[in-house]
């Protein structure tokens, strides 16, 4: 399927030749350990055609008639108290129909909701979509316009007058925790170990979870290594901005179009925002220009809905490159501490790790995953876990794939890395001597079921990658190992059978990465018929059940599922279909492959939807799942680089990612995933980050600037695709979406130490940091 | 504001269109013209997702205003394909599985076609090169290089048979 670069095809002039040139083996490896018909096979996605022709219509495509165009006003400030607000020369100005602030939002009172993410002041959600009292970062939401076209709307925004009283702000979590620090919300309270105490603080949360006696286990280690670390604040990235256009019909009903992880989500949060009935929003999903978690918040939805309700028209919003950056995302900067004892026979004796992470403006940082993940691939008997989930003036963090884990791999593969170094071990033996398997109990309490921590290893082991030599001065190789649970949650899929033997599947997860084709190759299979016999769409909130988010790499997994069960029932349809022709019991009706048989008759799956409207009528079947399988995922990574000592520029020299999938449903996919999460990966190592002014404001907010890898910073992305079944799924499916980006950033860490022996204690590792450690040296 | 007149080719056709002085050629195919294919990533000229062939350069449709198309000729995304048969290049992003969410596709396809046109043969460095303009968060490029590479190879088997 894919093509290996070759020597004929190179001018002989290339820096980088592929690792298959190099080496003499085929790229991108399959350990398969189940085999389907159409699971494991490589179909074009269905929806290809329309994204290659610019045919598919993504959210800044949709236009109805007579529609407005609004622009949001946002805080120039990162902390500060709003004193007056006049909108009075705004709605004067000729094409302006509304203007409006956070008293247009119904009153949030002391309501706690659950929008997703566990239970939350309403008044937290009310506040990230427009301020109220005070702004608590740059970019911060104020007001909004509603316009005949867009620069009227932007003009009009900027002549609304804000009067501010600046404060004190805190960007980093250390930082924040300070007992000095200005307080971000006058009534958070922490939350510590798990009860609510009376101090006041930027601490929203305090928890610990231990598993035996860290300090026995220091006591018996031959070796110990304590490091602290901190990662700069990153975002998700996505290319195509946010956007929605809202209708507030004169039926009553809200009708919202928008580039959106989660349709029924933004249909559940946008009626509790405005304190409607949830039956009166319909969500249409468009197609999304790429969320990695980042397209799972509500935003502007609110603002474009109060904006239609208020002018009696269609109103769309579309962020710009910097609102983007100022407004949505990031995920957390860190600071973080880990420290890990070993005995000279190379066992973990003991894990101790503290984990303070920056929530942005509102509480929920992620660093409870973080704190889950951190030793998660280790079977030791002494671990601590210490978590900080901690305020800060930046904008509210959203999920970034496998949320939490990679600043938290950062750390602890590093001391890994430097313990392994000390007691002279080969790192991966090392690992492979401590891993996690089948009945290991984390620090958190949960005990993992069948996972492929070993097998992932292993095949880093294995891989001609790992003992190939280094080919220049100045290179380094490293490896690093990481984890994500993935999620369940809920799925519903609906499969109606056309005459001619085609089935159209009706689904309401959005498809960022080629889940259409993912989810119908499910149905294939069970089916027996082509995957391009299905015909998958995604539909509005109206016409699908209740479908959680486009996240926690669940979608192949549980949307998945949901059209297996489906498929499962039109097949159960069939076999009555076929007794009722052949005058048998359904019972004797057997089913292989897309063909019935009984007593010596035989029809094909075509044949008998051919004869259906004979047979009882139309042929459909839904199903509906909350799976509770979930089967969690390791990946790793082998990286070579290459350290100029002179500029202290790291380049990827040669990168291979290797994970446990579970079965791969599409390998090309599979491997997309792989390749685009390490890249991410390899970016939030190298170089990406949020420069602040020490007055909280972003330096680098536009893509020049924020500077994310392109073509030239990178290497063919070599992939192993190490399948370990999922018990848990009818296919062995774990979800691939996420733990891929994990190692990339301790690997090219450890790769850089190798390299040129500088321990890398802060991201991004970019020229002037690796400069600054070489000096050092 | 006074709209300004402007003619041009677009996808060989003849195109006439009104434009404010301050609308960009971006925002005049996506909202004049309806050709929405055209993406918005940054409407900085730093992303790519705006590529547009003017007069035989690529260029980012958001940094050249909608006036200064008079006279030219600009191909776009939706131009690329013949009738109802997609290009070799849209065809190799499809079996390779070129791309993920699709936001950044219309941009790459029309960038490697120019790279292809003016050179049938490009090495792995010399497609990296051309395509450093255009932003993929998705795919980390492996795949985007390699459908380049086998679009260039199928042409020169085309070529040479």
């Amino acid at each position: 399927m894919t093509v290996a670069a070759t020597d004929s095809e190179t001018t002989g002039q290339d820096r980088k030749p592929g690792p298959a040139a190099a080496n003499g083996y085929e790229p991108n490896m399959v350990l398969a350990n189940q085999t389907f018909d159409i699971v494991g096979s490589r179909p074009v996605r269905h929806d290809g055609a329309d994204k290659v022709t610019g045919r598919a219509v993504y959210g800044a495509d949709v236009t109805l008639p007579g529609t407005l165009h609004g622009a949001i006003l946002r805080s120039p400030h990162a902390h500060a108290r709003i004193l007056s607000i006049d909108t009075s020369r705004a709605e004067q100005m000729d094409g302006v129909h509304a203007v409006m602030t956070a008293g247009d939002l119904p009153d949030a009172g002391d309501k706690i909701v659950d929008v997703g993410e566990g239970d939350t002041p309403l008044a937290y959600v009310h506040g990230n979509v427009l301020a109220k009292d005070k702004v608590l970062y740059q970019g911060h939401a104020v007001a909004a316009v509603a316009a005949s076209n867009a620069h009227v709307a932007l003009e009009a925004a900027s002549a609304i007058n804000i009067e501010y009283d600046v404060l004190p702000c805190s960007l980093t979590a250390p930082d924040a925790m300070r007992p000095e620090a200005a307080l971000l919300h006058d009534d958070l309270v922490t939350k510590e170990l798990g009860e609510e105490s009376n101090r006041r603080s930027n601490v929203a949360e305090h928890f610990r979870w231990t598993k035996g006696d860290v300090e026995t286990g220091f006591a018996r280690a031959d070796t110990i290594v304590e490091r602290s670390f901190d990662t700069a604040t990153v975002h998700q990235g996505y290319i195509e901005p946010h956007t929605v256009t809202a209708l507030w019909n004169h039926d009553g009903r809200l009708l919202l179009w928008c580039s959106t992880q989660g349709a029924f989500v933004v249909r559940d949060v946008v009626s509790t925002i405005l304190d409607i009935p949830v039956s009166t929003v319909k969500v249409t999903p468009t197609e999304i220009g790429g969320g990695f978690g980042g397209k799972i918040p509500v935003y502007m939805e609110p603002v474009a809905a109060l904006l239609s309700r208020k002018t009696g028209r269609p109103v769309k919003i579309v962020m710009s490159r910097e609102e983007v950056f100022l407004g949505t995302g990031p995920t957390a900067g860190t600071h973080t501490r880990v420290k890990i004892g070993a005995s000279a026979d190379g066992k973990i004796q003991a894990m101790e790790a503290e984990l303070a992470y920056e929530a942005g403006a509102y509480p929920g940082s992620f660093v409870v995953p973080g704190g889950m993940c951190v030793f998660a691939a280790y079977d030791c008997e002494n671990v601590a876990v210490d978590g900080y989930d901690v305020v800060v003036n930046k904008p509210s963090c959203a999920a970034y794939r496998a949320p939490g884990s990679p600043q938290a791999a950062f750390a602890a593969e590093q001391v890994i890395d430097e313990v392994a170094l000390r007691l002279g071990l080969d790192p991966v033996e090392f690992r492979l001597l401590n891993a996690a398997r089948e009945g290991t109990r984390r620090a958190d309490g949960p005990k993992f079921r069948r996972i492929g921590c070993v097998e992932v290893l292993e095949a880093v082991k294995n891989h001609p990658h790992y003992s190939a030599p280094l080919v220049g001065p100045n290179q380094g190789r490293g490896v690093a190992i990481g984890f994500w649970f993935n999620a369940g949650l809920e799925s519903s899929c609906t499969l109606n059978v056309n005459t001619n033997g085609t089935v159209n599947l009706v689904e309401g997860s959005t498809d960022i990465g080629g889940t259409r084709t993912s989810i119908a190759m499910q149905a294939a299979e069970v089916l027996g018929i082509s995957a391009q016999d299905i015909l998958p769409e995604v539909v509005d909130t109206d016409s699908v059940g209740f479908t959680s988010v486009t996240g926690g790499s669940r979608t192949t997994f549980a949307t998945g599922w949901a059209a297996h069960d489906a498929a499962q029932k039109v097949v159960d349809e069939m076999k009555t279909r076929a007794a009722m022709l052949w005058a048998v019991e359904p019972e004797q009706v057997e089913h292989s492959k897309g063909t019935y048989t009984a007593n010596g008759s035989s029809a094909t799956f075509q044949e008998l939807a051919a004869q259906a409207s004979r047979t009882g009528g139309p042929i459909s079947a839904s199903a509906t799942v909350k799976p509770r399988g979930v089967g969690g995922s390791f990946a790793a990574n082998i990286v070579d680089v290459e350290v100029d000592p002179e500029t202290g520029k790291v380049d990827i020299v040669r990168f291979t990612a290797v994970q446990d999938v579970g079965k791969a449903v599409h390998p090309s996919y599979v491997e997309g995933q792989m390749q685009g999460g390490s890249v991410q990966g390899i970016g939030w190592a190298l170089n990406e980050e949020y420069f602040m002014g020490e007055d909280g404001t972003m330096r680098n907010s536009t893509l020049l600037d924020y500077r994310m890898p392109t073509t030239l910073d990178l290497p063919m992305i070599d992939t192993c695709i190490v399948e370990v079944a999922n018990p848990g799924h009818p296919f062995g499916v774990r979800g691939v979406g996420e733990a891929n980006i994990v190692p990339p950033l301790p690997a090219v860490a450890n790769a850089i130490h190798d390299a040129v022996g500088v321990r890398m204690q802060r991201l991004p590792m970019s020229p002037p940091a690796v400069w600054a450690a070489l000096a050092k040296t | 504001m006074q709209s300004i007149h402007v003619r041009s080719t677009i996808n060989g056709q003849p195109a006439e269109f009104l434009c404010e002085p301050r609308q960009s050629l971006l925002e005049v195919l996506r909202d004049v013209l309806r050709l929405t294919g055209t993406k918005e990533g940054c409407n900085d000229g730093n992303c790519g997702a705006c590529t547009v062939e003017m007069d035989g350069r690529i260029v980012p449709a958001c940094l050249v205003l909608g006036a200064e198309a008079e006279g030219a000729e600009i191909l776009t995304v939706e131009g690329i394909a013949k009738g109802s048969a997609l290009h070799d290049l849209q065809s190799a992003f499809l079996t390779g599985a070129a791309l993920q969410c699709g936001i950044c596709t219309p941009g790459f396809i029309v960038a490697s076609k120019a790279l292809l046109d003016q050179n049938p043969n490009p090495s792995e460095d010399e497609i990296r090169l051309w395509l450093a303009n255009n932003l993929c968060r998705c795919t980390g490029y492996d795949k985007i290089v390699r459908s380049v590479q086998a679009t260039a190879s199928l042409c020169r088997e085309e070529s040479s048979t």
